[in-house]
């Protein structure tokens, strides 16, 4: 069992020293005060249409997982720097091999009154590796779970996990999103029972999401009466948050942070660095194969004005490095600059130079299109001809396995573990780099399976390097996170997507 | 006039089914599909495929097009692949939003527009003519999102008169808050009554102008029942028949302000169904939409056929 980590102190501290970024003119107004009971706080969330879901295993949308915070709970979340603290399980330990796992079960209280026990915990386990749910999202991570060979111990109160090969990362896995604790039994999606701050009380698909405070949760009711959570396009979320019309209003642009700076009754919360903007290079093909091909694309990219033209200047400076300010993230390693001469020179070694070279993009963010054309015009500096395509967005995530020697990537706050397992081992599902290296593969797994946190940082320090200088990822940029928040509403945080505080309503209050 | 309607209609059927087999063809040339679309950003391959071979997208074009035409032609307008829910709950719930938005511009749009264009075209050239003219012309060259962003930032934002969107409210609250109808309505009156008005307008000159007025204001018909009797009917036909053009005008007005607004009706789901790859919501809610575009040009030309025999629509 691990302590809490505070390597980033903002979550717990808002208007901090480094972290929080407070725009607004009431920025800091009334936080200190004593939380006031009662009200109903309206979030808007981007809408995803007939996809969103009541099934918290099935949730792809960032307004499902906001919506599933509030009626279930997890055994574990994820706090600022991405590091595993305990919800329903109060602790854990595991043996030496990092195979078995054990996890002590809070006494907590289903909306039904039902107490939660080993069996909800296993029956959740078990329904989310489901062989013929296809959209369960957890199901590829988790399957490392011995489901015959686990049990309940001490009379219910605890679980045993045990796993199919060692993993001393299993907590983060049981934080991802997919995980909610159900009751056991449950089938019916569209009547949720869980043990969150929430009652549920309707649904809409593509619509609204009413629930209510539920005074039994095991952290102590919410502040709140009812919460609503609801979806909507950029444009409506902009303008009701402006005209009052909700309280809370979820990813929002660089451009509309510029239009409420100085509105008295809207402030933006940002959470700086919450997830990474860059380019895939197609490692299974030429020129990429060679690793120097690469790294001249590395050295190509002018990231300032990448983040400062496609961010708005809302970001920071990426160093081909997922997840900066996380656990795992190596530290002192300097900055990656621009240096066209070498890339020039790297280029012409590897034969690269004066061929074309296609760059598969989509209108799915302003970021993918305009960060393509901009690094287009990099590489000519040196020489190098780079043709945008763009493909259909709807599909495009799974098109770009296939399709193009250049793609565009981008990604949310998670586990650095879990970023690479998902997407730079030899049989990820989303391998975007096509980057099949069985050395990488063994490194990785070796320091997945250390259960010595001071070994196991510098096992993921080696690996994450090894990527960083051989690899096809480019990360160029780490985008802010921006929430608007009405004037009335206390007690949201800067938290990066999916973690403990992000999307929390249960501690915000009504001023 | 029997002859006539029914020569219509049946026409109007035949075009009906060459739409529905267009439509089956265009949606099934959407790039992506169900399967692949649902993954978002977390999609594997295999996940992929296992979804579609649940979803039955794997099986060949003509076999699901029997399928579908098969379930049509006895009412049944399928499942979506979302969620599962019956198509036909999916529709009509968006459709009755985006009836009541239509109804009511309609029976705002009509009187409005007849009585405008009448004053106008009575004063022709007149101060009030030439001012309410120039207003049209300019309100006319204005998009419609244009319109509606502006007045959402004018009169939600900073006047705070009417709500913004239509989040946390549905067709149900317009009861309690028919304000939410203000604003929405607004923006697809204004290009609409322009152009009709316009159309009016110059109907009532060109019967003011026609031997049979000039002949009856010789007679002594007295002004009032001259322009109901005489004037109006025939003043309205070329308003009539733009008035079906303007229903397609509508529909595409629509799509705007529902976005704008936020508000839940067909045009929502229609893009909601696209992006999601929902192909039988995409199928149904077109079909739909183009037989009420249809009944609307058939209603259009029988009226103005009843109206004034004379113009002969069809032949």
């Amino acid at each position: 069992m691990r302590g809490e980590s505070t390597r980033r102190g903002f979550l717990g501290l808002a208007g901090g020293a480094a972290g929080a970024v407070l725009l607004g003119s009431c920025a800091k107004g009334g936080e200190t005060k004593r939380p006031r009971k009662g009200g109903t706080v309206r979030a808007v969330f981007p809408g995803a249409g007939a996809k969103e879901t009541l099934d918290p295993h099935a949730q792809r949308q960032f307004v499902d997982i906001a919506r599933h915070k509030a009626v279930f709970d997890k055994l574990v979340e994820l706090n600022g720097t991405l590091h595993p603290v305990p919800r329903l399980a109060t602790r854990w330990e595991t043996n030496a091999e990092a195979t078995v796992w054990r996890f002590e079960l809070r006494d907590a209280a289903f909306h039904d009154g039902h107490r939660l026990d080993a069996d909800d915990v296993l029956y959740s386990l078990a329904r989310i590796l489901d062989p013929d749910a296809a959209d369960h999202k957890a199901k590829s991570s988790l399957s490392i779970i011995d489901l015959r060979r686990s049990r309940a111990i001490s009379g219910g109160r605890g679980v045993e996990l045990v796993l199919k090969r060692p993993n001393a990362e299993l907590p983060s896995l049981l934080a991802m999103t997919g995980t909610a604790v159900v009751r056991r039994g449950y089938r019916d999606p569209s009547r949720p029972v869980g043990t969150g701050p929430f009652q549920f009380r309707s649904f809409t698909a593509g619509r609204t999401f009413i629930a209510r405070r539920f005074d039994d949760h095991w952290a102590g009711p919410p502040h709140v009466d009812e919460l609503r959570i609801l979806s909507a396009e950029t444009e409506a979320r902009g303008n009701a948050v402006q005209a009052g019309e909700v309280e809370y209003a979820h990813e929002m642009s660089p451009t509309f942070a510029r239009v409420v700076r100085g509105n008295s009754k809207v402030r933006i919360v940002a959470t700086p660095g919450s997830g990474a903007e860059g380019f895939a290079l197609k490692t299974d093909r030429p020129p990429f194969d060679d690793p120097d091909a690469a790294m001249a694309m590395k050295l190509l990219a002018d990231r300032e004005k990448l983040v400062n033209t496609v961010l708005g200047g809302k970001g920071e400076l990426g160093n081909d490095i997922f997840g900066r300010g996380f656990e795992y993230y190596p530290e002192n390693v300097p900055q990656r600059g621009r240096d066209v001469e070498e890339a020039r020179r790297l280029l012409r070694k590897s034969g690269a130079l004066n061929k074309e070279i296609t760059f598969y993009t989509a209108t799915i963010a302003d970021t993918f299109v305009d960060s393509a054309h901009m690094f287009a015009e990099q590489a000519a500096e040196a020489g190098l001809r780079i043709k945008v395509t763009t493909g259909p967005p709807e599909s495009y995530f799974t098109d770009m396995l296939k399709t193009g020697t250049i793609g565009s990537h981008r990604s949310g706050a998670m586990p650095i573990p879990t970023y690479l397992s998902e997407r730079f081992l030899s049989d990820s599902p989303q391998n975007a780099t096509a980057w099949h290296r069985p050395d990488f593969d063994e490194q990785f797994v070796k320091a997945q399976s250390e259960t010595d946190e001071k070994k196991r940082t510098e096992l993921y320090r080696d690996v994450q390097l090894h990527l960083r200088d051989t690899g096809g990822l480019v990360l160029w940029g780490h985008p802010d996170w921006l929430n608007a928040v009405s004037t009335k509403l206390h007690g949201v945080k800067p938290a990066p997507p999916n973690t403990l505080e992000w999307a929390r309503f249960d501690t915000v209050w009504l001023g | 006039m029997a002859r006539h309607a029914l020569r219509r209609v049946s026409l109007a059927v035949v075009q009906l089914a060459a739409l529905a087999i267009l439509i089956f063809l265009l949606t099934a040339l959407l790039p992506g599909d169900a399967a692949e679309v649902a993954f978002n950003e977390q999609a594997s391959l295999e996940q992929v495929a296992q979804l579609r071979t649940q979803l039955g997208l794997d099986r060949p074009l003509a076999d699901r097009f029997a399928d579908w035409a098969g379930a049509l032609l006895s009412g049944d307008l399928g499942t979506s692949l979302i969620g599962g829910e019956p198509v036909g709950g999916i529709v009509a719930r968006s459709l009755a939003t985006t009836a009541l938005l239509a109804c009511v511009t309609a029976v705002l749009l009509v009187p409005l527009s007849l009585v405008l264009g009448l004053v106008m075209g009575l004063r022709e050239g007149g101060r009030l003519d030439r001012a309410l003219s120039a207003v049209m012309l300019a309100l006319n060259s204005v998009p419609d999102f244009v319109l509606a962003l502006v007045a959402v930032a004018v009169f939600a934002l900073r006047l705070g008169w009417f709500p913004s969107t239509w989040l946390d409210a549905g067709a149900a609250d317009l009861l309690t808050r028919p304000g939410l109808l203000v604003l929405p309505v607004a923006v697809l009156l204004a290009r609409t009554v322009c152009l009709l008005a316009r159309q009016f307008r110059a109907g009532t000159i060109a019967a003011l102008h026609a031997d049979y007025v000039v002949q009856a204001r010789r007679l002594g018909v007295p002004r009032g029942r001259l322009v109901l009797r005489h004037v109006l009917p025939n003043a309205a036909v070329p308003g009539v028949q733009e008035l079906a053009r303007t229903g397609d005008q509508l529909l595409g007005g629509v799509l705007i302000v529902e976005a704008v607004f936020a508000i839940p009706g067909s045009a929502t789901a229609l893009v909601d169904a696209v992006q999601g790859r929902d192909v039988p919501v995409v199928q149904a809610l077109t079909l739909l939409l183009a037989a009420v575009a249809l009944a609307f040009n058939v209603a259009a030309d029988l009226v103005s056929h009843r109206l004034a025999p004379r113009t002969e629509v069809l032949r």
